[in-house]
């Protein structure tokens, strides 16, 4: 029997777990990755000549950071590895890559098991004043201190919900930056009412618990239950502050030149939908997610998805969820996989999923925002389109649908094809129609995922 | 929901621009309309295609048609009362060296009989004119009144503009069966509804023939997908469409830039559609082909990165001419569809000629050679009633 080829996309948590388990089988996988490095984005490595410890990059996780880099760097030789790759587009059995490490290069590879590992990235509702410059979302902010040791800002307020709103303000706050504070949207009581579901995995919630009280500690205010009421600045200078109130009605303004926001996570579904697999609405998160079984398998023969990038179960999950799929893609190729493993892992993934669902009800997307959004509001930044420009082809262009309203007003057709806008424009249009979120359904993705240049050279295949 | 009637003087099935500019004038002419669709107005060929308001490079026989389409577009937005982004930019036809200049200066002298005037540049005059273009660029050919619109815009704004003026328009309903029924047409959608007049117009682009076969008229009428592009907003400065003329389907190449500074692009090789399905895709290596052809033409877009591509579903038939006018055997009947993927810029004449076809029993622009009889054998309408 032939060897299946098979193709990896993303070499995170989830993508090096599953190329481990492939090459353990005897197989040789590619792995493809955006970055120049494995890690993915929570174990992003930095660059090589930088020397800071694992326990100062990555805290109570250092242990697992450099296991996962460990693994990695083991599996050099065994697979065939291409960093600053993009997979830009897929077609039946075959993977479209632009790789842009020194010139620009087209490829593609055909493929008979392909796992998307794709991870995730910030969910964001706008605020007004969001498109001044100084504003990040929470990954960005991540990315800066992690990657290239810089901060975004001199003063920074932290906003959104989420555990990565706790997380990066805690590592600004180690690294000595200066964060005015962190802004909770969320409730106190609504954290309080997910501590059952979040007990599940009593570990992780008492790390939660010490970046608390690392932020405290350094004498940084958690307001909770907050709303947002616009991030001051002008075009010109950028951010200037955050007005905001507080859970008791009172309106606050703090002074910062930075804002780094996120509202939890987003999956990276592009490659999904471009593999043409099935979606559904998750209620639990408000998203539109790919349709996918506890193993791993996709709607679409041959393809497996993992980690992130179709539940947003963290990077714990992510590792066993890519053993999970390369297990699962090797005994549907006919290969000899002991049960008693594949029931391990899905034993291990229980407590995960309850933990996910802890999570979206402790930091819940803040959908009635939306509602509320000025007429003045930019949704979408690549295009400049306001809450006003959307509600107006909504209520007087008859755009109930998502993709309906895209075409009407360019919300979601820039340069993030709404990869960041798509789901507060959704709740934008459901709130104007006032009907159920579901029913605005999700923007179609087209390629390319990210955008392409036109300097490229092709290879023959 | 119990299953309702619906009557009117002509029923509409397909609500691409064919369909919402005929019921538009229809409504125009005090006919009574009902436009079914099966999705939203204009999302499918209509709404995905390039936008070329483009008349030069068709065949001779098609400009009379093209001319009155014209007209319309230049009285928009005030005839519908919406703007579709009409632009007279200029249109541009041009090829790598000078083959085919020949050629172009025979089509511009036989166009002039038609009302349209081209103008025929090469050397250092084209190089003065358009100094973006590449040094393999020969020749061009330029219509002034040519132009672009947005596909995006213009079916809904027709079909909001015939809602506006009285036709009754029913998205998301579609249609499983036609026939005749003694005097009137009957139309029964998947929900129950039917919906009956004496005449009716067929406009389902791709999904036109298994109507028209329901009537006994089948064509050979085949799908593909345009493969679109569009690259990033840059400064607005490529005014003019642009659109190669080449022996090969590869070389094929056309773009256009929007005041908002992006440039949207497509040609080259077709790509695969699926009607039933609902389905086109874009064809990476089509994609990326389009990249190779577009420096060709315009080295400094080299600069850019596409932000999406898209496709949609377009159909044609065998002699790249479309089906337009009365039905070769049933009374009352009438088809508009086809049009080989250049049917954009003839939505409005379509729908305005159609109207009049409808209203009066015949029209003064010419459309006899796009009759489905060419396909078709008539038949006695005795055996068919």
């Amino acid at each position: 029997m032939a060897q299946p080829r098979i193709v990896i996309i993303g070499a995170g948590p989830a993508g090096v777990r599953c190329a481990e388990a492939f090459v353990a089988a005897g197989l040789k996988p590619t792995v493809i990755d955006e970055g120049r490095r494995d890690g993915g984005q929570i174990y992003r490595r930095q660059p090589a000549n930088f020397l800071r410890s694992y326990a100062a990059l990555y805290g109570t996780e250092a242990g697992r950071a450099e296991a996962l880099h460990a693994s990695f760097d083991k599996l050099q030789g065994k697979m065939d590895y291409l960093p600053q790759t993009l997979a830009w587009n897929i077609s039946e059995g075959r993977v479209h890559l632009m790789h842009n490490d020194g010139v620009r290069r087209a490829s593609s590879l055909a493929y008979d098991i392909l796992v998307l590992c794709t991870g995730a990235t910030d969910r964001l509702m706008p605020t007004p004043g969001w498109e001044y410059a100084g504003t990040y979302t929470l990954g960005a902010a991540q990315v800066a201190l992690k990657s290239q040791a810089v901060a975004v800002g001199r003063q920074i307020v932290f906003l959104g919900s989420g555990p990565l709103l706790y997380l990066v303000a805690s590592q600004y706050i180690k690294a000595g930056a200066q964060v005015a504070a962190v802004l909770d949207t969320s409730a106190l009581a609504l954290q309080w009412r997910a501590l059952p579901k979040l007990c599940a995995r009593p570990s992780l919630l008492w790390k939660g618990m010490l970046l608390l009280r690392a932020i405290r500690r350094a004498g940084v205010p958690i307001l909770r239950g907050v709303t947002p009421i616009h991030i001051a600045g002008d075009a010109e200078s950028g951010v200037q502050g955050v007005r905001y109130r507080t859970a008791a009605g009172a309106e606050q303004h703090l002074v910062c030149d930075a804002v780094a926001m996120g509202y939890h996570l987003r999956a990276e579904t592009q490659l999904a939908d471009l593999a043409r697999c099935e979606f559904s609405f998750d209620t639990a998160s408000r998203q539109w997610l790919p349709q996918v079984d506890e193993q791993g398998r996709s709607s679409v023969a041959g393809v497996y998805l993992a980690g992130d990038g179709v539940r947003i179960r963290g990077a714990d999950a992510a590792e066993n969820a890519g053993r999970l799929a390369a297990l699962t893609a090797l005994a549907d190729h006919g290969y000899a996989v002991a049960p008693e493993q594949t029931a391990t892992l899905l034993q291990q993934q229980l407590p995960m999923e309850d933990f996910r669902l802890g999570l979206q009800q402790a930091f819940p997307w803040p959908a009635g925002q939306a509602a509320a959004l000025p007429d003045t509001t930019v949704i979408c930044r690549c295009e400049g389109i306001t809450a006003g420009e959307l509600r107006a082809v909504v209520n007087l262009k008859g755009a109930r649908e998502a993709n309906r309203a895209k075409a009407f007003s360019r919300v979601g057709m820039g340069r993030c094809q709404g990869r960041y806008c798509g789901h507060a424009g959704a709740e934008v249009i459901a709130a104007a129609l006032d009907c159920p979120i579901a029913e605005v359904g999700r923007l179609r993705t087209q390629a390319p995922v990210k955008p392409l240049a036109f300097n490229v050279v092709e290879e023959q295949q | 929901m119990s299953a309702r009637v619906f009557q009117a003087d002509v029923i509409i099935i397909g609500g691409g621009i064919m369909g919402s500019a005929a019921a538009f004038f229809l409504r125009r002419r005090g006919r009574s309309v009902i436009l079914l669709e099966r999705g939203l107005l204009g999302q499918q060929a209509s709404g995905t295609n390039f936008g070329n308001v483009r008349r030069q490079g068709r065949a001779l026989l098609q400009l009379p048609l093209a001319n009155r389409s014209l007209a319309i577009w230049q009285k928009l937005p005030e005839l519908i009362g919406e703007d579709v982004e009409f632009l007279p930019s200029g249109h541009m036809r041009i090829c790598y060296g000078t083959d085919r200049l020949a050629m172009f200066e025979d089509y511009a002298r036989k166009a002039r009989d038609y009302d349209l005037e081209l103008e025929l540049l090469s050397g250092a005059k084209l190089r003065e004119r358009f100094p973006f273009l590449g040094p393999q660029v020969g020749g061009a050919s330029y219509s002034a009144l040519d132009g672009h619109a947005n596909p995006r815009l213009a079916a809904p704004a027709f079909g909001r503009a015939a809602a506006r003026a009285g036709a009754q328009i029913f998205e998301n309903t579609e249609v499983v069966a036609v026939e005749k029924d003694g005097v009137d047409f009957r139309a029964t959608a998947t929900d129950g509804c039917t919906f009956r007049a004496p005449a009716m117009l067929i406009t389902a682009g791709a999904w036109a023939n298994k109507l028209s076969t329901q009537f006994g008229e089948t064509v050979n009428l085949v799908a593909h997908g345009p493969q679109m592009g569009v690259t990033e907003p840059v400064p607005y400065g490529l005014k003019t469409v642009v659109g190669v003329s080449a022996p090969t389907d590869l070389e094929t190449l056309y773009f256009r830039q929007i005041p908002r500074g992006n440039i949207i692009f497509g040609g080259g090789q077709r790509g695969p559609a699926y009607p039933d399905l609902q389905r086109a895709y874009v064809r990476p290596e089509n994609t990326l082909n389009q990249l190779r052809q577009l420096q060709r033409i315009a080295p400094a877009l080299r600069q850019l990165n596409v932000i999406r591509v898209w496709s949609g579903i377009e159909s044609y038939l065998p002699d790249d001419f479309p089906i337009m006018g009365a039905s070769a055997r049933v009374a009352g009947l009438h088809y508009a569809f086809g049009f080989c993927g250049a049917g954009f810029q003839l939505g409005p004449g379509v729908g305005d000629v159609m109207a009049e076809l409808i209203a009066t029993g015949s029209t003064s622009t010419p459309i006899a050679p796009f009759s489905i009889s060419r396909f078709v054998q008539p038949e006695t309408l005795a055996a068919t009633a």
